[in-house]
């Protein structure tokens, strides 16, 4: 993109080389074995990536929206399962910690987790509480001397790797009475829940977080209790943006592999590429995928100028995700029978997606966000 | 659906969701074939079913065997693949076997004791099928095999292979098929293929080393194995399309299901309108499809068989399995995409069929032409 800055076009350069290098070779093993990358996920830190919008005085690289992006495309590319669990600890629970824990805190988690020491993750959706995020029901009780929490967290990117949790909890019945704890691994009642076994991202664990009359000292509460509500809203805009990213890579290397593979198969006496109806397909796939990263970079530089957020936010995550599984879904068309099978990383990187239309709020949430404020006037009458 | 039709569908569904639907997550994830699933399936009479009785088979039309593919394709695109698979290459020795071979082949496949693959792809042939590379060379009393053959569904598991193979010129004249059986000398199962979907019906490469077949396993006569191929791949248009419609179905009603039982915002999902537009167009689609597959059956029951509707089945029904199916996962959301409900797997399930016995794309192809040939 035009707009990138010097440092921001390094920072592609050596994500490029290290996705190529470091994530790409294993990419399909962890997807057929459903293990995680852990050693690759630690050298992100030496790579000066886990705390990407971290201040410099934590060990972070103290840059935006845009490069956070960049870093989910590249990444992207190569392994999205790997990456979404790069999302979860960078933007999740570093950003999170960066942007609302208290210099002490700051000073406690922040150096670990950047260096890729320790990882983390995040907790807010529960089994009956999904769309309905602000609606979740785990509580925490203030006991005197610490916080006593129950409940449990579903879905959780990293849970059973994480050492360090950035968790919602209910402190009080009126609805918007959420607070936040942060959770490390082996505290008093604090355990974690059983693998789920998914059809895609498959090399990023899922797990639950289940918290039995848990003791959390006081001071691992974020800010006051009862002020999560726009600290929560704020980090979902990232978050949106940034798993577009991973969504934008996908479409990426779905454009590079129909290419390569148009070039190389032939049928009828010509390869591939000679079919207009190949044609076709790839030059929508690419059209459109050109189309999402113009969009989604354009909302990401204006996150970092200062723009409201919310709509731009759900608009591309409503939009990326949605078009890249279609976009992966004609990869495997072209690709024929190869393409079904696991030979070729096409059929992964559809079923990885498919993710991104779910996570970090549904498509079907987004249109909500967007009509909702759209129509926010004409609602009242 | 008539009399016999509901009843056979009534069987079906006892029988998938007692026997097929408890072990199928476990199943899919091992890529574990059920041997005793098939033989059971084929005492009960469906594994013949459009064939004589005088061979064993059921002696229905496809219509009836459309419905019975629809439903176990409700449970497993695995399983109606197989049997699907295996009814063709019945439907292929009947129609040019010579009488001993029908009596030698045919029982043991219609009863369901054995499987029937059919063998035509290879790793540089699929689409362009007339440009198989596999020969078979007259010898003394027979034909020697050499080459190889992809993407065989059954491979491994059948019997009774019906082998694609060139014994003359180039291009679709110079094509034979025969009849090859497991365990013949110097014919081995090659590289398994790990899918995407359809994890329990083994894919598997076939080689052909040198491997001698008598002139009593030629079917009818040199030269007809592309007319016999393409004739067969015209009756598995119907049948793909039939288990495209199960699948279908079986994800709008969990679809359905599941959004009458999820609350969020202190309501069911199923009273957002976003969500019932979406099941709206689900379900519309694949009655559409239905009624397609349908006319293909019945047109070929009647004898009026039609391509171009065959194709257009075919594509539109495969088409609208894979929409529903990822509308499916949408609609259960976190869940949806976790193994452990059915619709992560009908979706993965559902792209084989966009593949496979002709892409969709070739549907265009025929379908264009036969737009060309009504104009002229």
């Amino acid at each position: 993109m035009w707009f990138l800055s010097d440092e921001e076009r390094q920072l592609q350069e050596l994500c490029k080389n290290f996705a190529k290098n470091e994530i790409a070779p294993d990419a399909e093993k962890h997807d057929t074995d459903e293990t995680f990358n852990i050693n690759t996920f630690r050298k992100m830190g030496e790579l000066g990536v886990l705390g990407i919008t971290s201040d410099p005085e934590y060990g972070g690289a103290g840059m935006g929206t845009l490069a956070a992006t960049i870093v989910m495309e590249e990444f992207g590319r190569a392994c999205p399962a790997l990456t979404l669990s790069y999302l979860a600890h960078s933007i999740l629970c570093v950003n999170n910690i960066e942007n609302n824990a208290s210099e002490k805190q700051k000073q406690k988690y922040l150096p670990k987790l950047i260096s890729g020491e320790h990882i983390g993750c995040m907790g807010m959706s529960e089994p009956g509480y999904g769309s309905d995020a602000v609606g979740i029901q785990t509580q925490a009780v203030d006991k005197g001397n610490h916080f006593q929490i129950n409940g449990t967290k579903m879905w959780i990117t990293n849970a059973q790797y994480a050492d360090v949790a950035y968790v919602y909890t209910r402190t009080g019945s009126e609805r918007k009475n959420l607070s936040t704890f942060i959770i490390e691994k082996g505290m008093e009642g604090f355990s974690v829940g059983k693998p789920i076994h998914k059809m895609g991202m498959r090399g990023s664990p899922t797990g639950e977080l289940v918290f039995e009359n848990a003791k959390i000292p006081k001071e691992n509460l974020i800010g006051n209790v009862g002020d999560s509500i726009y600290h929560m809203m704020k980090n979902l805009e990232l978050e949106r943006i940034a798993i577009s990213g991973i969504s934008l890579g996908i479409a990426q290397a779905c454009v590079d592999a129909c290419i390569k593979y148009a070039g190389e198969r032939k049928q009828f006496g010509k390869n591939l590429a000679h079919y207009q109806m190949i044609q076709k397909m790839i030059a929508e796939m690419a059209t459109e995928t050109e189309m999402l990263k113009r969009f989604l970079y354009t909302v990401a530089k204006e996150y970092d100028d200062g723009k409201e957020g919310a709509v731009p936010a759900a608009m591309v995550k409503l939009q990326v995700p949605k078009m890249v599984t279609k976009i992966a879904l004609d990869a495997i068309q072209i690709h024929g029978g190869y393409g079904y099978s696991r030979e070729f990383p096409v059929e992964r990187l559809m079923r990885d997606n498919k993710l991104n239309e779910i996570g970090a709020g549904t498509n079907e949430v987004m249109i909500m966000i967007i009509a909702k404020n759209l129509l926010n006037e004409a609602l009242k009458n | 659906m008539n009399e016999l039709q509901q009843e056979l569908s009534k069987q079906l569904e006892r029988f998938r969701n007692d026997k097929i639907e408890p072990f199928l997550e476990e199943d899919d994830r091992n890529e574990t074939f059920k041997f005793e699933i098939f033989n059971s399936l084929g005492e009960l009479g469906f594994c013949g079913m459009t064939l004589p009785e005088e061979f064993g088979g059921a002696g229905l039309n496809y219509q009836d065997l459309s419905i019975a593919l629809s439903e176990i394709a409700k449970s497993s695109v695995s399983y109606a693949a197989t049997i699907s698979v295996s009814t063709m290459v019945q439907a292929i020795l009947n129609e040019y076997g010579t009488k001993d071979q029908k009596k030698k082949y045919l029982p043991e496949l219609t009863s369901g004791k054995e499987i029937g693959a059919f063998c035509l792809s290879e790793s540089s042939s699929g689409t362009d099928a007339a440009s198989l590379k596999t020969t078979a060379k007259k010898t003394e009393g027979g034909y020697v095999l050499n080459g190889s053959k992809m993407w065989i569904t059954s491979g491994g598991i059948a019997k009774t292979y019906i082998v694609m193979a060139r014994t003359g010129e180039v291009g679709h004249k110079g094509i034979s098929a025969f009849i090859v059986t497991d365990g013949a000398k110097g014919f081995s199962y090659g590289k398994k293929e790990s899918k995407m979907g359809w994890r329990v019906s083994p894919t598997r490469e076939l080689v052909f080393d040198n491997c001698f077949v008598s002139e009593d396993n030629l079917l009818k006569e040199e030269g007809l194995g592309f007319k016999i191929a393409m004739s067969a791949l015209d009756k598995g248009r119907i049948t793909i399309g039939s288990i495209a419609c199960g699948l279908s179905q079986r994800a709008l009603d969990e679809a359905v299901k599941y959004s009458l039982e999820r609350k969020q915002f202190d309501q069911a999902i199923f009273e957002f309108q976003g969500l019932q537009f979406m099941m709206a167009d689900m379900a519309t689609e694949l009655e559409a499809s239905k009624l397609l597959v349908n006319q293909a059956a019945l047109n070929y029951d009647n004898g009026t068989f039609d391509q171009k509707i065959a194709s257009m089945a075919k594509m539109k029904a495969t088409d609208t399995a894979m929409r529903v199916s990822t509308d499916a996962v949408q609609i259960l959301g976190g869940v949806g995409f976790t193994t452990e409900y059915p619709v992560e797997r009908l979706m993965r399930d559902a792209k084989a069929l966009q593949i496979l016995e002709g892409t969709n794309q070739i549907q265009k192809v025929i379908i264009a032409r036969a737009l060309r040939k009504e104009f002229d």
